[in-house]
């Protein structure tokens, strides 16, 4: 036992991967990064090093939340600005979500940078893509310790920022560069709510530190419409980041990204950034009917629609894209039906599998050259390693007994159960859905023949590609290795249920009676585990057995797999008619034609108008002394005769 | 430090004398006392900055009064003074335009037709908005308005360029003309204000210290307000009167066009802060839900018609128009934060809609086309335009760690606090920049490469030096505010006669 971590060893935390990121940035400025063989991968050991700190750094900040059973261990806030009376603070703060968060991103992020360095080995981009690594690190450790919610957004824009610079890594690909913009511009959407709660929630109760608006939801403090809307505001914040329906669509096109940048971002940490603050601001949310409704049926609408399209999509990362939203909308279901403990050990063991899902597509990637898994095929002989830390990490996400995901998927379901029946039977459908595709991906990639693969388009192996494929080089599969192990071992971590208390250790008193509390229950365990396989079996009967043709299920269920193939229309719904429809050609060209013509056709046409007058004004001014004459004799005549008009009507006789 | 104030406003006088000295055949002698003078500018705009500390009352430091005219006609005491002085508000204003002039300086290095000319009527226009910025006195602040705005005509019909864009053509002397006549119709509209305040205050002088210790009768200035509101809020953007601003900027040359929405710009509300809101505390209280309004439309308005251009320059022009209404949001929210918000707005905005005319200058001039549609993978030929793009686009929509994102949070809260319709406009609008930024930064710098540019180089190194001076400003006040906030807080609360108490 250590002793209780300082704020300053908290700080560097945040800032190691910080210092790397400024490194190299300046490194890469003034062109010492090029040559030589050290260092040309000098970026990738700094970020590792500076991760593999930080890494160490949070088992000590877990080691001091255990000692306080998973209380805030808060620190002084400083003063950042002052504007006028208001006060403007920053700080960190640490607790039992926090410091599990903070194992989560350091242990995926160093295996992921490890990783990298085989998968990223010759890219031009090299070191760009290990600063904005380091970056991304930096921020969402930030976004994690934060101890105010305006701190908060500045990470949580931040990492946002880092996402959109990766998935538009290979930005001379114009699909890359479309799916960056997309991802911005959708998360941001959700962020403007997240914005809007974030001042509203400080005009009401001149409040942003987190703690502080905890305690005054937990004690009624606060009127319920505000903390309604100041719930939904960050949902629609979580929304985005997260990928919940209906902000989901920019997850699957963010795969365009390098694939440990998806690993990390688009799996592991980022998108789950939602849930945690769906679970940061739990005692807001849970005080709410509305609220924590919101967040339940939008978190089971994900979980199921996401599983659909899985099953129809034939790019292997786009499948387990869909995979991760769907498995985020089990987070959401989770929290809320007020299983806080749950759905973040879900978050913990989801990090390990997904990961290792994604670096193992990548391993088959780094050997076929694609990601069509038609393309495939036959791999298990080829790359056994793969196939076999793979295949693990399919099988913990099916939830299949004793790996990591059972555990977790199990506890949400007993969870359900004992609040909403009716989420708990959603759920176990979803179950049966992610059996299929999961079942789908693993035949698809590793069973049959191999089909041939496709030439690759990136990095050192564009030219060298030998005719068969061949198993990655150690770098990348000792991260597999690892990940697999821990996607085998995580799920026992809470046995006891040692992990919930630590993460509700710092609920405020008030909300810990709103937390559900479900026991063991044998038989849900049984039945979710029996419907798991199930749905293996099916795609075993369907993709490796051929016992059913997916042709004539497909054609079988035409509207169905129209309506799946076009992602349920909401790309269309979004591009066509939104973007391209209702604002480009509606509203700014409108606009655009109210400026050019009525605007300026006011200011044009009083400038024609006294250019016309004027010409005509003109015309009385030709110069001719017999016209002055005759206006002078007329002009002096009316004078005359104004003056004298009393006595002019009396000569007249009036 | 009394003198500095005065050698502000006398250094480009003194730079314009000595440009006229010069033979034109001596073009480089031209550019290095441009640079010289340049760099005083700046140097002394950052003394000032770091110097000015709030030291209670009304914050006014280094006062500076020569008299000019007193006690003769209907002048009293200090009748006509020039009157100099600097607050919280006029310091990060002051710092803003040295920044802008010393990058415009290096951005303008290469224009080879008449470049004494040019530098003369630009270092006259910088003249001038010190002017404005410095005047205690009415008198001055009109007569140094009216030198910032009248050599943009012949800046833009002499060195701009002119708009051939499918069936849409611009000339450039139409921009010029439309341009100065919408500023001095707002120039009327300020004189007539000026009189009318000089009238019913009677004090027989210009002197702004004075004149803002007479209450004024709230009718009177219900009256007067909208005058001075109208007259200065022409030159800041306001909607309906914007549509000579994007007109005006992209027919401007690069440096001009840096100057003018990063800086004169600002003159608008600087004027309506300064003078309307200070003298006319109850008129401003009476139209601030119209001023208000009119922002907030400008905003979306803008965003909304950035979104439809083609055109580079078109798209910076009106997210100007975009910004400024974010300024007059927070002006009319006549609360501090709000206040300190549209301040802090008119640096941020400042510096990166200079940044990113200065971007759009460095592609025009080897592209000789502006139609975002005509480029694309920019980012590959030219790694550091891009990232100085991105980066002034990224703070333009209110990116966390970037100074845009600490103006505009300011100016939500107080429209939140005040008028919440119109904070959550002005949140919409934000979310609108963000989708024209990023779709023109894809469409320019990334993507597929357009071969047709194969030819094209990164920018000179002075564009280089330019462009960063203004992202270290950028991200300084992006990552640590309290300099610019502490500084105009005090000020602001001063001008609205809040005590310790008050949002």
């Amino acid at each position: 036992m250590l002793n209780q971590i300082p704020e300053g060893v908290v700080w560097a935390i945040l800032f190691l991967p910080f210092g790397s990121f400024a490194v190299i940035s300046l490194a890469a400025l003034l062109g010492l990064t090029r040559t030589g063989s050290w260092e040309a991968r000098f970026s990738g050991y700094l970020t590792m090093a500076a991760i593999a700190a930080s890494f160490l750094l949070s088992l000590w900040a877990l080691d001091s939340v255990l000692q306080e059973d998973g209380a805030r261990i808060g620190y002084d806030a400083h003063e950042w600005v002052t504007v006028g009376s208001l006060r403007f603070d920053i700080g960190v703060t640490v607790d039992g979500l926090t410091a599990i968060m903070l194992i989560v991103v350091t242990s995926v992020s160093l295996l992921v940078q490890f990783y990298s360095q085989g998968y990223m080995r010759g890219d031009p981009g090299y070191n760009r893509y290990y600063a904005f690594m380091s970056l991304f690190t930096g921020s969402m450790l930030g976004l994690v310790l934060a101890s105010n919610i305006l701190q908060l957004f500045v990470f949580w824009e931040l990492v946002g920022l880092c996402s959109y610079l990766l998935i538009g890594f290979w930005f001379y690909r114009d699909s890359a560069r479309r799916a960056a913009t997309k991802a911005f511009v959708v998360t941001r959407i959700g962020d403007l709510g997240f914005l809007s709660a974030i001042l509203l929630i400080w005009t009401k109760t001149d409040q942003l530190d987190i703690g502080q608006i905890q305690h005054l939801a937990a004690t009624g403090m606060i009127g319920s419409s505000v903390i309604t809307w100041f719930a939904l505001g960050l949902f629609a914040g979580a929304a985005g980041k997260s990928a919940q329906f209906p902000l989901h669509v920019w997850l699957p096109d963010a795969m365009e990204g390098p694939t440990p940048v998806s690993a990390l971002i688009h799996a592991a940490t980022m998108v789950v950034a939602g849930v945690y603050l769906v679970a940061r601001f739990f005692p807001v949310f849970i005080v709410s009917e509305e609220a924590i409704n919101a967040v339940v049926v939008v978190g089971a609408i994900t979980a199921i629609m996401a599983a659909s399209l899985a099953i129809v999509a034939t790019d292997i990362k786009r499948v387990m894209a869909y995979s991760t939203i769907s498995q985020l909308g089990y987070m959401m279901m989770a929290l809320g039906v007020g299983a806080i403990g749950a759905a973040i050990f879900h978050l913990f063991t989801h990090a390990f599998f997904k990961a290792l899902l994604f670096l193992g597509a990548g391993s088959v990637n780094h050997a076929t050259g694609t990601f069509d898994m038609r393309k495939m095929g036959g791999l298990a002989r080829f790359m056994p390693v793969t196939f076999l830390t793979t295949t693990v990490a399919g099988l913990a996400l099916v939830g299949v007994f004793p790996l990591a995901g059972f555990w977790s998927k199990d506890e949400i379901l007993i969870e359900a159960w004992a609040e909403k029946p009716l989420i708990f039977w959603t759920a176990l459908a979803g179950v049966f859905l992610t059996a299929v595709y999961v079942g789908r991906m693993l035949f698809l990639t590793f069973g049959g023949e191999y089909k041939g693969g496709e030439a690759s388009d990136h990095g050192a192996q564009a030219n060298s590609r030998p005719a068969e494929p061949h198993e990655s080089p150690w770098v990348m599969l000792l991260p597999l290795v690892v990940l697999a192990t821990l996607a085998t071992t995580v799920g026992f971590v809470n046995i006891t249920g040692g992990m919930n208390d630590i993460l509700e250790g710092w609920l405020p008193e008030e909300t810990h009676e709103l937390v559900a509390a479900g026991d063991f229950v044998l038989w849900i365990s049984v039945v979710s585990v029996a419907v798991g396989l199930a749905g293996l079996g099916l795609a075993w009967a369907i993709y490796s057995r051929k016992a059913i043709r997916a042709e004539e299920v497909s054609a079988a269920l035409e509207p169905v797999q129209v309506l799946l193939d076009r992602k349920y229309y909401l790309d269309d719904l979004y591009e066509t008619v939104i973007v391209k429809g209702v604002i480009m050609r509606g509203a700014a060209a409108a606009l655009h034609a109210w400026d050019r013509y009525v605007i300026d056709g006011v200011v044009n046409g009083l400038a024609s108008l006294m250019r016309f007058s004027s010409e005509k004004y003109r015309l009385a001014q030709s110069g001719q002394a017999q016209l002055y004459g005759a206006a002078i004799f007329i002009g002096v005549i009316v004078i005359v005769a104004s003056v004298l008009q009393d006595e002019l009507l009396g000569i007249v006789g009036l | 430090m009394d003198w500095v104030l005065l050698a502000l406003i006398a250094i480009p006088i003194g730079a314009v004398l000595v440009f006229m000295l010069i033979p034109s055949r001596y073009p480089q002698l031209v550019r290095n006392v441009a640079l010289v003078s340049g760099f005083a500018m700046f140097a002394l705009s950052v003394l000032v900055f770091v110097k000015y500390e709030f030291e209670g009352g009304s914050g006014f430091r280094f006062d500076l009064q020569l008299a000019w005219l007193e006690n003769v006609a209907f002048l009293g005491k200090d009748g006509i003074s020039l009157h100099l002085a600097v607050d919280g508000i006029s310091a990060p204003m002051v710092l803003l335009t040295g920044i802008v002039i010393f990058a415009g300086v290096f951005i303008s290095w290469n224009i080879d037709y008449r470049n004494k000319d040019y530098f003369v009527l630009l270092f006259l226009l910088v003249s001038g908005v010190f002017g404005v910025f410095l005047s205690l006195d009415l008198f001055f602040l009109f007569f140094f308005y009216e030198v910032a705005v009248l050599p943009m005509y012949l800046l833009i019909a002499v060195w701009g360029t002119s708009s051939h864009f499918g069936t849409f053509t611009r000339p450039k002397e139409y921009a010029a003309m439309k341009l100065v006549l919408y500023l001095v119709g707002g120039s009327a509209l300020i004189f007539v204000g000026i009189f009318a305040t000089f009238m019913e205050a009677g004090q027989g002088t210009f002197d702004l210290p004075v004149l803002g210790a007479v209450t004024y009768d709230e009718n009177f200035q219900k009256v007067v307000f909208p005058l001075y509101a109208l007259g200065f809020g022409i030159l800041a953007g306001l909607w309906p009167f914007h549509t000579w601003s994007p007109d005006g900027h992209v027919a401007a040359p690069t440096a001009v066009s840096m100057l003018h929405a990063g800086v004169l710009m600002k003159l608008g509300a600087f004027g309506i802060l300064r003078v309307a809101i200070t003298l006319f505390p109850e008129g401003a209280q009476f139209w601030a839900p119209v001023l208000m309004t009119l922002g907030v439309t400008g905003a979306l308005y803008g965003a909304i018609s950035a979104m439809a251009q083609r055109d580079l320059k078109y798209m910076v022009g009106y997210s100007s128009v975009s910004h400024m209404g974010f300024v007059l949001m927070g002006l009319a929210t006549l609360t501090t934060i709000g206040v300190n918000g549209a301040v802090l707005q008119m640096f941020a905005h400042g510096v990166m809609t200079a940044l990113m005319f200065a971007m759009v200058g460095a592609v025009y001039d080897q592209a000789h086309v502006r139609d975002m549609t005509m480029f694309g993978g920019l980012a590959q030929k030219t790694p550091r335009l891009a990232a100085f793009f991105a980066i002034a686009g990224l703070s333009s929509l209110g990116l966390p760690g970037l100074a845009g994102f600490v103006a505009e949070f300011h100016i939500f809260v107080g429209a939140f606090n005040t008028y919440p319709w119109a904070g959550a406009l002005g949140i919409l609008a934000a979310a609108i920049t963000a989708t024209y930024i990023l779709r023109m930064l894809a469409m320019v710098f990334f993507g597929p490469f357009n071969e047709r540019w194969a030819g094209l180089k990164e920018m000179r190194r002075g564009e280089q030096f330019g462009g960063a001076l203004l992202i270290a400003f950028i991200i300084f006040m992006g990552v640590w505010p309290a300099p610019f906030i502490d500084r105009i807080s005090e000020s602001v609360e001063f001008i609205l006669r809040v005590g310790a108490s008050g949002p």
